[in-house]
């Protein structure tokens, strides 16, 4: 282990009665990494989460966060982590000032209010610190919930999908805000469904329930997957994606906006089912699969557990 | 219905435990009251008036006492319900027929307790020494009997209920209220989800549970000031002994009762469950805590119940220091139990508070 590795877990394991929400999960986050974590609902992306933190006491599983141990130490790794709960989890009838003045409390946050006051001016809250949280806007208090998570100093971060329900500008700006603290070097876990934010992390891991499918950069991670895929574009490409789909050889036929993306992991046998496609009105190319492409891929692969 | 198993219980439960306590615990002609004898004179005369007493079912003698200080505090301390005295030289004034004086010392904190046996003593003792005063001696059973009768109505010489009712309310709005305010605390934050903030914080189950109880003790103080406050210029009732000494003991009592509220939360599901636990605690403090019905009238078993709930002490407490002027020593009789459930429940509530979500 290498000390710059933040979190180094491994065979992280919770079981809920008869389901595995986290099947046997090993990762590594370095410092100042921005790790995205992705995967359909109900993969196990927030059960992780919060078996890092504490909130949830793992089944089996070891290793470390921040240097403590993850199974018996949650309440040193609690200190020094800011998680923001995937629902707005602050008190509603207290304003944004109040909040966060409760949450430094909590912490013990030592010269609290310098404190709160830097996070309200940081983030800038500041014209509406008297604001009570329940009457904020999405985005807001997405803000409030960031600001409140970083007030005592944390050197990890757990987003449970931070930006869910956050109109794009406010998205773009959280992720500048995320990217500047991360070049300050705190460490970054973040759940997602967005393909736009997951390009944006240094690292990815795809869950799907429960299970780790793969993990890596994105360039990594589309390499990892050895998908081809064509992209089509002309008239009702619907009609076409239908019959492809039972096609052997085509493991996915995607429409992205008014153009089809057509993937295989068998270049060849793909490029044979298509083959009495390739005639006008439609055009055909070969492109490299994006990040999308590749999950929709490992989604379609992976089986749901619940029902096996 | 099928999935929410203590709603069903609750359904079946409220009828069966009504039915236990109105039709069983309940009674409001209470018998065999504990009653002290302070016996002066041991002539066969005596001893005749006291058989006759006990004969009623009203009086259960258990106590035989020396002086007149030992029977103020066993009155005071609500040991006994009443005192019988038979003075000195009690048979020599039969006999020269100078109407000698039985003195009975009742506590009357509560009338509706005393009311029936304090009513059947003057028939009772007309005729206790008919068997007695016979032959020669039958002159002196007279017209208007042999002996004086002396009732002292003791602390609420007037039998106004309010007197006792008023400051029991009390204990009631109390009980109610303050079960209820923490009964909601840790099932909202759950409901509202910002209890996975909360855990994710560095915080310890006591400091969290003691946080949620230590600010309603002022909000219970409100409650507890405007009842006193109408108690003293609207009842008038009286305010014989030290107000502080009622505030402190309140502050006791206010935090048994949050401390209750907070572990039915730390065991409730969700908050409907907890309000339903709350009142499912408090009926039976309204009933058997000797609020409603004496307390003495109950069988065994549901005075045995009684004892358990702070109210009760409660009750015994401030109606000790309002009416009898009660000091410490008597309270802390009583306090000790209530401060024992307290730290039990409080001690439930800490270990059941989950750490995590699971």
């Amino acid at each position: 282990m290498t000390d710059n590795v933040v979190i180094d877990v491994r065979g992280m394991t919770k079981r809920f009665g008869a389901l595995t929400a986290v099947n046997g999960i090993d990762l590594q986050v370095r410092q100042g990494e921005v790790y995205g974590f992705l995967g359909p609902n109900g993969s196990g992306k927030t059960t992780f989460i919060r078996m890092l933190c504490g909130l949830l006491a793992a089944d089996a599983g070891e290793g470390t966060c921040l240097d403590f141990d993850v199974i018996r130490e949650s309440e040193s790794i609690k200190r020094q982590v800011g998680y923001m709960t995937q629902r707005f989890s602050f008190y509603e009838d207290l304003s944004i000032i109040e909040n966060l003045d409760f949450v430094a409390r909590m912490y013990g946050v030592s010269n609290r209010r310098a404190a709160v006051h830097e996070s309200i001016e940081r983030l800038g809250l500041a014209g509406r610190q008297k604001q009570l949280a329940g009457e904020l806007s999405g985005g807001w208090k997405q803000r409030l919930a960031l600001a409140a998570c970083l007030i005592h100093n944390p050197r990890l971060l757990l987003l449970d999908e931070p930006t869910a329900g956050v109109d794009p500008k406010a998205r773009r700006d959280f992720w500048e805000q995320i990217h500047e603290l991360a070049g300050q070097g705190l460490t970054f876990l973040i759940s997602t469904h967005y393909m736009d934010e997951a390009e944006r992390c240094d690292r990815l891991a795809y869950l799907s329930y429960g299970n780790l499918l793969t993990s890596g950069t994105a360039a990594e991670v589309i390499a990892g997957a050895q998908l081809t895929t064509w992209l089509a574009s002309g008239p009702n490409l619907q009609v076409i994606a239908r019959q492809l789909r039972t096609k052997p050889g085509v493991g996915q036929a995607v429409a992205f906006g008014a153009r089809l993306h057509v993937s295989g992991t068998e270049a060849l046998r793909l490029e044979q089912a298509i083959a009495p496609f390739r005639t006008e009105p439609y055009s055909w190319q070969q492109i490299n699969p994006g990040l999308e492409d590749v999950f929709i891929h490992l989604m379609g692969n992976s089986k749901d557990n619940y029902q096996a | 219905m099928r999935r929410d198993r203590l709603t069903f219980g609750m359904i079946i439960g409220i009828p069966v435990v009504q039915l236990m306590l109105f039709g069983y615990a309940i009674n409001g002609d209470p018998k065999h009251l504990p009653t002290a004898v302070l016996l002066a004179d041991s002539s066969q005369y005596g001893r005749s008036m006291l058989s006759a007493l006990k004969n009623s079912d009203y009086f259960h003698f258990v106590r035989k006492l020396h002086n007149e200080a030992e029977a103020e505090t066993a009155l005071a301390r609500g040991e006994v319900q009443f005192i019988v005295t038979i003075p000195e030289n009690f048979s020599r004034s039969l006999l020269r027929g100078d109407k000698p004086t039985i003195l009975i010392e009742a506590d009357a904190t509560d009338p509706s307790a005393t009311g029936n046996a304090i009513a059947s003593l003057r028939t009772l003792l007309a005729s206790a020494l008919q068997h007695d005063l016979k032959g020669p001696l039958g002159f002196l059973a007279g017209s208007d009997g042999p002996i004086n009768l002396r009732v002292h109505a003791r602390y609420n010489p007037e039998g106004i209920s309010q007197y006792n009712i008023v400051p029991g309310l009390m204990g009631v709005v109390l009980t109610m209220t303050m079960v209820m305010i923490t009964g909601l605390a840790i099932t909202r934050e759950r409901e509202r989800g910002t209890m996975e903030n909360l855990l994710s914080m560095p915080t310890r189950p006591l400091e969290v549970l003691l946080g949620k109880i230590i600010p309603y003790i002022f909000v219970g103080y409100i409650q507890a000031g405007l009842i006193l406050t109408a108690a003293r210029f609207l009842f008038h009732v009286p305010m014989a002994g030290s107000i502080p000494l009622l505030l402190l003991v309140a502050s006791v009592f206010i935090a048994a009762n949050l401390a209750m509220g907070i572990t039915f939360s730390t065991l409730a599901k969700n908050q409907l469950q907890a309000v339903q636990m709350t009142f499912f605690f408090f009926l039976p403090s309204l009933l058997l805590s000797g609020f409603m019905f004496p307390f003495r009238g109950m069988p065994d078993w549901a005075q045995v119940i009684g004892e358990l709930l702070p109210l009760t002490h409660f009750l015994r407490i401030i109606r000790g220091i309002l009416l009898k002027g009660n000091g410490f020593e008597e309270v802390i009789l009583q306090l000790w139990q209530i401060v024992l459930f307290a730290v039990v429940v409080l001690t439930i509530g800490v270990k059941r508070y989950r750490k995590t979500l699971d």
